[in-house]
């Protein structure tokens, strides 16, 4: 199996892309977004992940295994913030007698 | 008559001598003893708080130890049993002694990284072995917050740090066997030929895989916030105690899995080696193992119906939970069908096997009541949760241990136990362990809490019962530590195949030698087909 080996323009570009969006990150954090605050911090960690994910560890070039991998994980934290968060969203939704 | 003296036939065990040749070992078998011999030791461990526990609830009053050791012997029977013996039992010693061999590989995929895992989990260990001769630690094996982030002033952070230290062991064990699995199988060696342990335990790594890191993490949390204050779990910090039980619960039910799905994999072995045909329903058996791993991580919530858990919540975990059961159940009814018109005999190894399916059964049906929202509230940390996770890891769990252990002693030492003092210690076990526990079953019904060391008078005959049972629980697992020390020296020698099982392991020699086979084998046949083993040695007692 040969492995691709990217430009060394595209890695210091990708550098370049998680070193803005960390600023971004940091500038946000002092504007007062209220509820979106988690959702836009939460969304450009996603972008860096994925940048880090698909351009450092190769999963863009990997075997369909490598990616089934990489998804089950990210399926694996989606059950454990959904289901955690079936918990914490509901719980005024049915009362609790006497209380 | 002259006759050359006959040279010794190399093996795993005399290739190299003295203890470095252990402590560096690559060779997946003689790691398999290292993980024997320490797990064996932390069994002791976990028996010697296991018996002052029983011993100071055979009277109501609680006069032996106070209520401060009391939490602490619970506490660091938990930590010792689970962490230090159940998790890493099957999968570590037979899952690495065998599944290679069994899939025609000469080691698994990554031997180094198998060393290093024993070593973590002796650094682990050495970790809470430290923390229970400092003083101990008292927040039960849970660990619950805000107990163990701000009030425990025991050992919490040492223990848990021996925790997570192990846990890192559990997953590259795990990813090991995963790789292995995947690229090691030898010529012929299909997905569908794997036998049914080795798909256990390919089960059992996606979960040590999965769901230890979560632990791990939760583990860091607690530090961050018994250390640092930083609010995690506390609400005057803006934190939420029941978060915490998620996070443990995420992985500490699959955990369960992880005890219980390689004794699974070891009672399909013994099934079919001793009832002489192919498991029923071999696609469906291996399934349900993936099933159950994947199954097991959606229902974790039951643990917290009465924790402040949101009642919507509770129901959908309720419901979730009536799952898991399908699997299980399909490979009860598959082991129970595989009996049917087979040539069954009754040697020890299969003693288990019937122990484990009958005990099993048992654990699994009161796991239903428990999953029931309105029983739970009633039995919730009442001795019944205790009866029922007994059955499912000790009746299960060490019942799969136990007949693997007796199943593969010839394999892994080349001699044979006394068949007949294994028997007697078989029925030992199992009778030990009903008068043990099945009391609690009825203690747990009629309201006696978990956890306390002092009760009404009316549940000491219940609590009598139930230690007596322990005592002869005792005798059952002190037995076969002697037998099975003598039969290093005395046993029979074994053959390469006892037993006339099918699996490739016994195509080798008892020892087997350093790499396994001396050529590796191409494999022609589905697993169990008994027809490739017609005519060889059958010592059954």
């Amino acid at each position: 199996m040969t492995e691709h080996i990217d430009s060394i323009r595209t890695y210091a570009l990708v550098l370049l892309a998680l070193l803005v969006l960390t600023a971004v990150t940091t500038l946000v954090a002092f504007v007062d977004l209220g509820e979106f605050s988690v959702v836009v911090a939460l969304a450009i960690a996603v972008c860096k992940m994925l940048l880090v994910a698909l351009f450092f560890m190769h999963v863009r070039h990997s075997t369909k295994l490598t990616k089934l991998v990489l998804l089950g994980g990210l399926l694996w934290l989606v059950i454990l913030l959904m289901l955690t968060l079936s918990d914490f969203t509901t719980r005024g939704w049915i009362g609790v007698p006497g209380r | 008559m002259i006759t050359a003296a006959v040279p010794e036939r190399e093996d795993y065990l005399n290739v190299s001598h003295g203890l470095k040749s252990w402590l560096l070992t690559k060779d997946h078998k003689r790691i398999g003893l290292l993980y024997l011999a320490t797990i064996t030791l932390f069994f002791f461990l976990g028996g010697v708080f296991a018996t002052v526990i029983r011993i100071e609830l055979l009277t109501p009053g609680g006069g032996l130890v106070s209520s401060e050791t009391y939490n602490k012997l619970f506490t660091m029977h938990g930590v010792t049993m689970i962490f230090f013996f159940l998790l890493p039992s099957i999968p570590a010693v037979f899952g690495n002694f065998f599944l290679p061999m069994m899939i025609g590989a000469r080691d698994l995929a990554f031997p180094r990284i198998n060393l290093l895992s024993w070593y973590l989990l002796v650094v682990g260990g050495l970790f809470a072995l430290f923390a229970m001769l400092a003083g101990g630690v008292d927040t039960g094996w849970t660990f619950y917050t805000p107990y163990s982030t701000t009030y425990s002033n025991t050992w919490v952070i040492a223990t848990a740090l021996g925790i997570f230290v192990a846990g890192f062991s559990s997953i590259l064990t795990g990813l090991n066997f995963i790789v292995t699995i995947h690229r090691m199988r030898a010529p012929g060696m299909t997905w569908f030929r794997m036998p049914l342990f080795v798909w256990a335990h390919y089960a059992t790594a996606l979960i040590q895989v999965l769901g230890t890191p979560v632990l791990a993490v939760t583990i860091v949390l607690v530090f961050c916030e018994r250390v640092f204050h930083i609010g995690i779990f506390d609400p005057a910090l803006g934190g939420d105690p029941v978060l915490f039980q998620h996070l443990f619960w995420f992985y500490s039910h699959p955990a369960v899995y992880i005890m219980i799905l390689p004794a699974m994999g070891v009672v399909s072995e013994l099934v079919s080696t001793f009832s002489r045909k192919a498991i029923f329903g071999y696609r469906i058996v291996a399934f349900s193992s993936v099933a159950i791993a994947v199954l097991g991580f959606l229902v974790w919530g039951h643990h917290m119906f009465v924790s402040g858990q949101s009642l919507f919540a509770g129901m959908a975990f309720s419901f979730l939970s009536y799952f898991v059961a399908i699997p299980s159940a399909i490979k009860v009814f598959n082991w129970t069908a595989t009996l049917y018109k087979g040539s069954i005999s009754y040697a020890t190894p299969m003693l288990y096997a019937f122990g484990f399916i009958g005990l099993f059964t048992m654990g699994g049906l009161t796991g239903l009541f428990v999953a029931a929202l309105g029983i739970d509230v009633h039995v919730t940390d009442t001795y019944f949760v205790v009866a029922h996770f007994h059955y499912i890891m000790v009746g299960g769990a060490i019942m799969g241990y136990m007949g693997g252990l007796h199943y593969w002693w010839p394999k892994m030492t080349g001699r044979m136990y006394p068949e007949g003092w294994a028997k007697l210690s078989a029925l030992v076990i199992f009778l030990g362990f009903n008068l043990t526990f099945f009391p609690q079953f009825i203690l747990g019904y009629l309201g006696m809490p978990r956890r306390y060391h002092t009760y009404p008078a009316e549940f000491q005959i219940l609590h009598v019962l139930s230690t007596a049972g322990a005592s002869v629980l005792a005798v059952g697992y002190a037995i076969p530590m002697i037998y099975f020390a003598w039969s290093l020296r005395y046993g029979k020698v074994a053959g390469a195949n006892p037993w006339g099982a099918t699996g490739l392991e016994w195509k080798t020699a008892s020892p087997p030698p350093l790499h396994n086979f001396d050529k590796i084998p191409v494999v022609t046949h589905d697993a169990y087909d008994y027809s490739t083993v017609v005519g060889e040695a059958v010592e059954v007692g």
